[in-house]
């Protein structure tokens, strides 16, 4: 691009760029229009969803939206919605706690079996989570668990997402060791310096960690799918399948008024910590 | 506790000596194991004791009331030649894999390339390809891709196909579509590999005379072959467990004939709606392998174009 020969002109690499532009900006419309035509259509009185080729709605139909807060199936969505951040919320607090319990010791204890061990938790990245799923779903129904929060929660206070251990051990190796055997020369144990020192430096991996844990089990649908069948314990997630039996149009704008509000929390998310999200995922490889 | 050491106080009051003692190189591992005890409990119960007990009952008869009954190597049988259904989940997840996973990884590559050199606006691209990554895998964009793809939809409006939603031969390919469009998640990887390599090499090769084919062909290829190897690796194991998009664009049922049943909602139907968790067990134990084999086989073939700059001169 920088090797232009054309003699006197200048002008190639200005227009190359402008056409880099262009094209960057062609495909993003076409890439926003879903998110475009999923806020349009839960703002679309009922006979302009599926007859009327516009994009833009004849006049903002608000009362899909006053349809979506009654909720689903007789249960309000203040209790679908408060139902899926009960899981998020716990499922961040299991993970940042036990994948960064295990971190450290994998990135800075001496143990026997460390190597291996840390293979191990290396492959269970690899792992395709219907290799474990039925047992654990007969494990938690014999435990009586099933319709209840713990399935979708409690595993993640066991560090069983390998990702985000791996995550933080490479975050942890990163860090200086002087300032722990500074620390431990002062008399510091292993607790006091990993929760003085090394969980405080810690932190953009934590924070990452708690961000994409959030935004998957928020979005996650199958483990939902599986553990809740009682309508009261839906999450928003849930509430939406419903509608994917359903071929009635009339339902569409509240329906898509509800994914809106389902997406709300991710949209959000994205735009308060995009930076951090984006380098995050490049950093570490995780997929979105 | 610990080996001899020469420097180690005799005593045990080792808080009275000033002197700042060395440390045995293995230490007490006592504390280790407090640090690692929920992620052993977890591999124990939740990840090694399952995989144990998912290989015992896809031997067995088990519909989670009764107790498993053996049945040796019956539902494995019944899956490779009495069960059209189940090798009709296995070509759609491989179609879906072999569509999926090579336009999606072309266009995070292409993408990248566009955006690698650029001076203004690339944090703002980089981000805004990258949000359908993380809106992409909820149900509600996959409840807007089925009305978009559908009858009367966008695509219908534009093409004048039809709706491909409600065509055999074409609903797969708006699952698929739905996994190309989330292009940005193995693009932010690939331009985190691009803005490593040196921009040196590009000043050689153009000074060989190189021309930008020819310096992506011998620069960035195979000093980007790492990243897209791992891209590839990771997009390629993802892809194989496909399930909320085909559930919600196969209206639950991998429909329309089945055109949509990928692996995975066909073991969800087998375990949790028909109830033969033996045979949804032996469905998870093949896939389990089957991933395992083709991660060996990208291994293995990546040795011969998988250029690590640490091995040097090749």
């Amino acid at each position: 691009m920088t090797t232009t020969t054309t003699p006197g002109v200048r002008k190639p690499v200005a227009r190359g760029r402008i056409a880099l532009h262009v094209g960057c900006l062609a495909a993003l419309l076409v890439m926003l229009y879903p998110l475009a035509w999923l806020l349009a259509t839960s703002l679309k009185p009922a006979e302009e969803v599926i007859a009327s080729l516009n994009l833009l709605p004849s006049h903002l139909e608000w009362s899909n939206y006053k349809t979506a807060l009654d909720g689903v199936n007789d249960v309000s969505i203040w209790r679908l919605l408060s139902n899926s951040l009960l899981i998020a919320g716990g499922a961040v607090l299991g993970n940042v706690i036990s994948c960064s319990l295990a971190a450290y010791a994998f990135a800075r204890l001496r143990f026997r079996f460390r190597g291996p061990l840390f293979a191990f938790m290396i492959a269970t990245i690899m792992l395709p989570h219907h290799a474990v799923l039925i047992p654990q779903y007969i494990i938690f129904n014999q435990l009586g668990l099933v319709n209840t929060y713990w399935p979708l929660v409690l595993p993640k206070f066991l560090a069983t997402e390998a990702f985000f251990v791996f995550l933080i051990v490479q975050f942890m190796r990163g860090l200086p060791r002087e300032l722990e055997e500074a620390a431990r020369i002062d008399g510091c144990g292993p607790f006091r310096s990993f929760f003085k020192i090394v969980l405080p430096l810690t932190r953009p991996a934590l924070i990452t960690t708690a961000i994409f844990t959030f935004i998957w089990t928020w979005n996650d649908f199958f483990t939902q799918l599986i553990y809740l069948f009682d309508p009261d314990k839906f999450t928003l997630t849930l509430a939406l399948r419903s509608f994917v039996d359903a071929s009635s149009t009339s339902a569409f704008g509240p329906m898509f008024a509800l994914s809106v509000i389902a997406l709300l929390p991710i949209v959000l998310f994205f735009l308060a910590f995009q930076r951090l999200l984006v380098e995050g995922m490049a950093s570490s490889g995780l997929k979105g | 506790m610990t080996t001899t050491d020469i420097s180690a106080p005799a005593a045990g009051k080792a808080r009275a000596t000033p002197v700042p003692k060395r440390r045995p190189r293995r230490e007490a591992q006592g504390p280790a194991w407090v640090f690692l005890s929920p992620w052993v409990l977890g591999a124990l119960v939740l990840t090694l004791l399952p995989m144990a007990v998912s290989l015992y009952l896809s031997f067995t008869d088990y519909d989670l009331f009764n107790p498993p009954r053996w049945v040796g190597l019956r539902n494995y049988v019944q899956m490779f030649t009495e069960d059209p259904r189940y090798w009709r989940s296995v070509v759609t997840t491989l179609t879906y894999v072999v569509i999926a996973v090579p336009l999606q990884l072309a266009l995070a590559l292409g993408v990248a390339l566009a955006l690698k050199s650029m001076k203004r606006g690339k944090g703002f691209y980089r981000s805004a390809f990258y949000a359908p990554s993380l809106l992409g895998a909820s149900m509600s964009i996959a409840l807007v891709w089925r009305a978009i793809f559908n009858d009367g939809g966008t695509v219908d409006n534009l093409l004048g196909t039809g709706g491909w939603v409600n065509k055999p031969g074409w609903a797969l390919l708006a699952v698929a579509l739905l996994t190309v469009w989330q292009f940005g998640a193995p693009m932010v990887i690939f331009l985190a590999g691009l803005q490593q390599i040196p921009g040196e090499l590009y000043e050689a090769a153009a000074v060989d005379g190189a021309g930008t084919w020819r310096q992506f062909l011998s620069v960035t290829v195979p000093m980007l072959s790492p990243v897209l190897f791992f891209n590839l690796v990771l997009q390629t194991i993802q892809a194989f467990q496909v399930f909320t998009p085909a559930f919600a664009i196969g209206a639950g049922k991998g429909g329309p004939a089945d055109s949509t049943l990928v692996y995975t909602l066909y073991l969800y139907d087998r375990g949790f709606v028909a109830s033969h968790m033996g045979y949804a067990s032996a469905m998870a134990w093949v896939l389990l392998i089957v991933i395992g084999a083709v991660t060996a086989v990208l291994f293995r073939t990546s040795r011969s174009w998988v250029f690590y700059a640490s091995e040097g001169d090749r």
